[in-house]
Parts: structure tokens; sequence; C-alpha cells
């Protein structure tokens, strides 16, 4: 999970990272309320901040500064409600300007090659790290962190050091480089980024902007429910996480159901190829209902994928391994019942390739529940091309 | 011979008393594995039922290896005690621990590898998040369905567990030396690499097959290391190429940071240096066939 950069502020600030002084403002009246508040307090110059989970907010006019109130309520006004990259802005941190001397880059990560931790740190901040690593790479450093040792006193200061910052910004730099080592291992983070990390005018060391993932495999001991954002998921993707689905939404028209991660990428990549055919027919979604595949789960993922308006037709692609084919075929048969019975009767066409363990099995079963709306191919690559086919056929009223 | 699973190991299951540990040490046994026995701390020295056979319930790892012979661990252990189960099976140094279980956080896996490192690499990890290691017609450990391919000369190495599958069941006639399921987390024990680098040696294996998919440069790296070391022929095949940027789809490794990571990169990277990567999992079964037959 992304946090928002006024979240990853404020998980720094529970650490003791130094941030920059914010709040968030989720209408321009509430931005002029903020900046009057830092008005008041000595403080007019405020920098409006779209709260959007993607880069590139500043060249797409998602940052501007403001002088006093009428101006963040006048640049709040013309962020809120922009669109950066797919994401509508609906919240904006009003922050307090600082002086900026200088900014750097630090961050955390998985480092997948070293199978361990690392950390980046540059003198060259405030721009994208990847364009600074092409434009010179010498001033990128990267620093292996063995995780049974972390980040002390001495790792920061290597750290901070490798990335070449001066002696003025050192002892700041240091102090923070390791305050923010334990917000990436206390919170089960997989990145944490401060980019830009400033030296202000008055010699202070801050993060002025915040990055922070954190890792869903450590739900169960972590509280990442308080940074949960059900306004931001696209209303599909919420109710299948509400059902343990593990559903991805897409943009095409021919929904996919599949056991198995690897296998129902794959299934989306053949449908693709095979729409290629069709004038383009994509597939609508990503949905691995797993190795049990049991009527109950194949009918909350047929009602998922088949909430989806853009679906005009429908692939399950199942390779029986441990689960047999045959309790497959159950489990569809039953879930088209059970949809049936939820007054959600099964209109468009549903492909079916069962492989693997008792697939002959599987198929019987299925031709003999004649179901009007299924039809079974027997390969994958068929399979996906009469997907594709009914896809463009419902969508051209064939 | 096959590469790090032969007729001669002997395998225990770490939380072989949990309905997951027992339904999979059943089937091992059926597959012909020799499990040996399990550990469970708070039940040692009871015996547990493995679908009709009788097996012994240890402590530690540690006394399990020294009761039984056991050089093989296949843990099953839920997510919040699987860094402390594989850290008790690195420090008992046993040389193999396939690690099944699924959802365990990265920070944990990091600390379970640096110990495994620390200690010399000993004990080969592989996992998490896998479907474990199945040498055909010797022996099976994981949960790799025994009955859906045959014994052969082809090599498998793979992210994904149903494409493993997949591909065994396409080429059941051809069959298979080993297939290693290496999982899909962003950080893992036993890699591509190490895999190939395994084949290689086996005087068993005449082709590799190598599956991959989107996220991180694995895959990449494979290729650099194929061309400087690898001489049999290798087939791949890479999911996830209509994948979005930045959404995690399915395996916590498998997602797009960026322009890194993308299915086109890692196809690319392996066309460059002569491996034939197929593009549907049924072509790269064709692909294999072909191989196999021209030999």
């Amino acid at each position: 999970m992304d946090l928002f950069e006024h979240e990853a502020k404020e998980l720094f600030a529970e650490y003791g990272v130094p941030v920059q002084a914010g709040k968030v403002a989720h209408t321009a009246a509430e931005a002029r309320e903020i900046a009057a508040e830092f008005a008041a307090a000595g403080h007019p110059l405020v920098v409006v901040k779209a709260q959007v989970k993607t880069g590139g907010r500043g060249k797409a006019g998602g940052v501007k500064l403001a002088d006093g109130p009428d101006e963040a309520d006048a640049k709040a006004s013309q962020i809120l409600g922009m669109d950066i990259k797919g994401h509508t802005v609906q919240k904006v941190l009003i922050a307090q300007a600082s002086d900026i001397a200088q900014e750097y880059y630090l961050s955390y990560l998985v480092d997948r090659a070293g199978r361990q931790f690392m950390s980046i740190c540059s003198v060259e901040g405030g721009v994208e790290i990847e364009d600074v690593a092409h434009s010179n790479p010498e001033a990128v450093a990267r620093i292996g962190i063995d995780p049974l040792v972390g980040v002390d006193r001495a790792k920061a200061a290597e750290i901070v050091q490798a990335g070449r910052l001066p002696a003025e910004a050192a002892d700041g730099a240091v102090e923070l480089a390791e305050r923010l080592w334990a917000v990436f291992t206390d919170e089960d983070a997989t990145l944490v980024e401060v980019n830009p990390l400033v030296l202000t005018d008055d010699g202070q060391v801050l993060a002025v902007d915040g990055k922070v993932t954190l890792d869903d495999n450590a739900a169960f001991r972590q509280q990442h429910d308080r940074f949960a954002d059900p306004s931001a998921a696209d209303p599909i993707e919420a109710r299948a996480k509400a059902k343990h689905l593990n559903y991805v939404k897409l943009d095409g028209a021919v929904g996919i159901i599949g056991n198995g991660a690897g296998l129902v990428m794959s299934t989306l990549d053949v449908v693709a190829y095979a729409g290629e055919e069709f004038g383009g027919v994509r597939p609508a979604n990503f949905l691995d209902i797993g190795g049990g595949a049991s009527a109950e789960v194949m009918a909350n993922g047929l009602d998922i994928v088949l909430s989806d308006p853009s679906v005009r037709a429908v692939l399950v692609n199942v390779f029986g391994g441990i689960t047999s084919c045959d309790a497959v075929a159950n489990g569809i048969v039953s879930a088209i019942g059970i949809l049936a019975e939820r007054g959600e009767e099964v209109r468009h066409p549903i492909v079916v390739r069962l492989d693997g363990n008792n697939a002959a099995e599987g198929r019987r079963i299925l031709t003999e529940a004649g179901i009007g709306v299924v039809e079974q191919v027997e390969t994958m690559d068929d399979a996906a091309r009469r997907a594709a086919e009914l896809a463009s056929l419902a969508a051209t009223g064939a | 011979m096959a590469i790090f699973l032969t007729a001669q190991s002997r395998v225990i299951v770490q939380g072989i008393t949990g309905s997951e540990g027992r339904k999979h040490g059943a089937r091992m046994i059926a597959a012909g594995t020799k499990v040996v026995g399990g550990t469970n701390p708070r039940k040692a020295g009871q015996m547990v039922d493995l679908g009709g056979t009788s097996a012994p319930v240890f402590g530690t790892v540690g006394e399990a290896m020294a009761e039984t012979g056991a050089d093989v661990s296949v843990v099953f252990v839920p997510p919040a005690g699987t860094k402390d189960a594989v850290i008790e099976a690195v420090d008992a140094a046993i040389p193999l621990v396939i690690v099944i279980t699924e959802g365990i956080p990265v920070h944990d896996t990091a600390v379970f590898w640096a110990r495994a490192s620390s200690r010399g690499n000993v004990t080969r990890i592989v996992g998490p998040n896998c479907p474990g290691v199945a040498s055909p017609g010797k022996s099976n450990a994981g949960i790799i369905p025994a009955d859906i391919t045959s014994e052969g000369r082809v090599g498998l190495v793979s992210k994904s567990g149903t494409l493993t599958y997949q591909m065994m069941y396409e080429l059941r006639d051809i069959g298979f030396s080993t297939a290693v399921g290496i999982g899909g987390d962003p950080i893992i024990g036993t890699t591509h690499i190490d895999c190939l680098q395994a084949f290689q040696d086996d005087p068993e294996t005449d082709a590799i097959v190598m599956i991959g998919e989107i996220g991180g440069d694995a895959e990449e790296r494979a290729a650099a290391y194929v061309d400087a070391s690898v001489t049999k022929p290798v087939v791949a095949y890479v999911a996830g190429f209509t994948a979005p940027e930045g959404k995690t789809m399915g395996h916590a490794g498998a997602i797009i940071s960026g322009s890194a990571g993308t299915a086109q990169a890692k196809k690319e990277a392996l066309e460059k240096v002569g491996v034939k990567v197929g593009r549907t999992p049924s072509e790269t079964a064709r692909l294999v066939r072909e191989l196999m037959r021209a030999r």
C-alpha cells in the first residue's frame, strides 16, 4: 500500500524525523484557513501540494507556491479536482514554505537482486533520482544494508558520506537517516523515500516530501488499516477485496477468472494476443481465485467479474493441480445456480477451459449440466480466442 | 540424478500437525517421498497420521535430524511463525529448506536469508511463497501435484506455481528431471540463476525451461548468466505483458515499477542471448518438444 505524502510525513513525525509543517485541506476554504493560521504565526508563504499517489505532480501543475490566505485559496481551487495521470486530486497539503538552501535525496528500499535492503543517497535531490542516475551516476550512492545489523549511527554516517552530502548538512542528515530507518523496519515498509531532503538557510535538515510503501503481507502485525483509503480505490476492486478476492480492474471486455497468479497473468496476455484479431479486444480484469476454487469462491468471482459493465464475455481458465477439475466443474455449475438464486442470472457467454487432473470428468459434468451460456474449449489458446471473439460479437451487437 | 532433491532425500515437515502439513505430508508420501517425520514443539513425542502412514513429531529440526537423518525440511508454518521456523532450520544446518508459506512480510524473508548467508549458505532456501521442488519418480517436497507428469530429462525453474503445473502437464510424455518453483516474492532464497547452474551441472538434464513474470530484474540477470555459463538449450516464457504499471498482480513481487520490470524487457534480454521465448505457455511447450525431438 502506498501512502499519501501527508500520511508519510505524519508517520515520519511519529518517529522524530523532522518534517516541514503542514495540514491537509479538502476544500479551498480549508486551505485559506490553514494558510491564515500559518500567516498569524509569521509564515505567510505556503506551498499548496496535490495529494495523489503518483509521481510528476510538479510538472502537472499540482504544486504551487502561495503568499497568504487569498492566494492559498485560489491555488487550492485550481489544484483540487485536477486530474494527474488518472488520479483526481481530492485533497491538498498546505505546507509551510521552507527557505531551501540545498536539496538532497535519501531512501531505503528492498534490494531484490542482493536479497537484502539498500539505501540510496545523493547530494542531488528534488528531481527524479532515476534521471540523476542517468545524467550523473557518480552522484548516486547505493549502499547495501545487512538486515541482521540495520542502520545505526555509524551506518547512517556511511550513507550520508557516500551520498556526498556537505559537512554543514551531515549531522542533521545522519540523525534523520537513523530515524528514517526505524520507520522502514518498525512499520514493515518496502520503500521510504525523502525527496527532497532539504538543508534550510538556517541550517536545519528536514523532509520536504515523503513517499512510503507498506508491505501488505505485514498487515497482520501492523496497524496499516489507519491508512486505508476506500475513496481512492476502484469500487469493484474494493468489493473484491471485501470478499478476499485477488482482483485487479483493467480496461478491456473479456472478464478473466483463473487459478494461480502466474496462470492468470498469462491468460490476460493470451486473450490480448487473440483479441488483436478482433479489433483489439482486451482483458477486463485480473482475478486469481487460488488453488481451492470452491463453488462459493467461484460464485463470488463470477459476481465480481460480471459487475463490471464493460465485460461482454468471461473466460474461466483453470488448471486442476491439487484441486481436480471435477470439483472445479461442480463449482462452476453451483456458482451459476447461486447467482440465479440471488436474482443475478448470468447472461454473458462463459468460455471454460479445464485442464490437468481429472479434466475429462470435469468437462463431462459441465456438458451434462447443459448450461446455455457455458461453452467449453479444450486448449488455453483456443479458449482465449473464442472468448475474445464472443466479446467482440457482443460489442457489435451481432 | 536430478537437482536439489533425489530418491535418497529424507524429508521432514515443519508444521506437520497443521491441516496443510498433514494433507501435503500424506500426498508427498503417496508420491514416493521419504517423509521421515516433522516438528511441532508443543506436540513433540507424539505420532501423526499421514494418510495411513504414521510419522513421529519432534520438538525441533535439530532433534528430527539427529533421530531420522533428515536432510530436507518443508515449511508449512503460518506467516507469523515462518521466520522463526526457517531460522531454526538454518541454525540446525539442514541442507535444504523449502518454504511453501505464502504472505510472509519481506522484512522476515530478508532476515532469514541473511541468517543463512551469515552461516555460509550451508542451508539452501527455496521460496517462500512457492510450490516446492519435484523430481518426478524420485521425490516430491511441497505441493506440486505428483501425478501430472513423468520422469524425463527437462529441467524446469519457475516463479509461478500453476504455470509450472501447466508446463509439466503439457510435456508429461517428455518428462522432467526436476521442477523447482522458486516463488514470486520480492526476496527469494534460490533464484533462476541458482537453478540454471544446477541444471547445467546435472548430467541427467538435457534442456531447461525457465518461467518468469513481471517485477524486478531476475530474468535479465538470468539471461546474462545463460550467455556466460549455460551451454544446454534454454526455452523461456514470461507472463504479464498486459499488466499495468504499479499494480501487484497476485504475487507480492509481480509489480512493474515505473518502466522497470516489464515482460517486454525480460523477453528482449532473453532473446538477445539466444533463448527462445514462447508467446504462450502452449507455444513454449511446443518449442521444448521440438528441441527434445531434434536431439
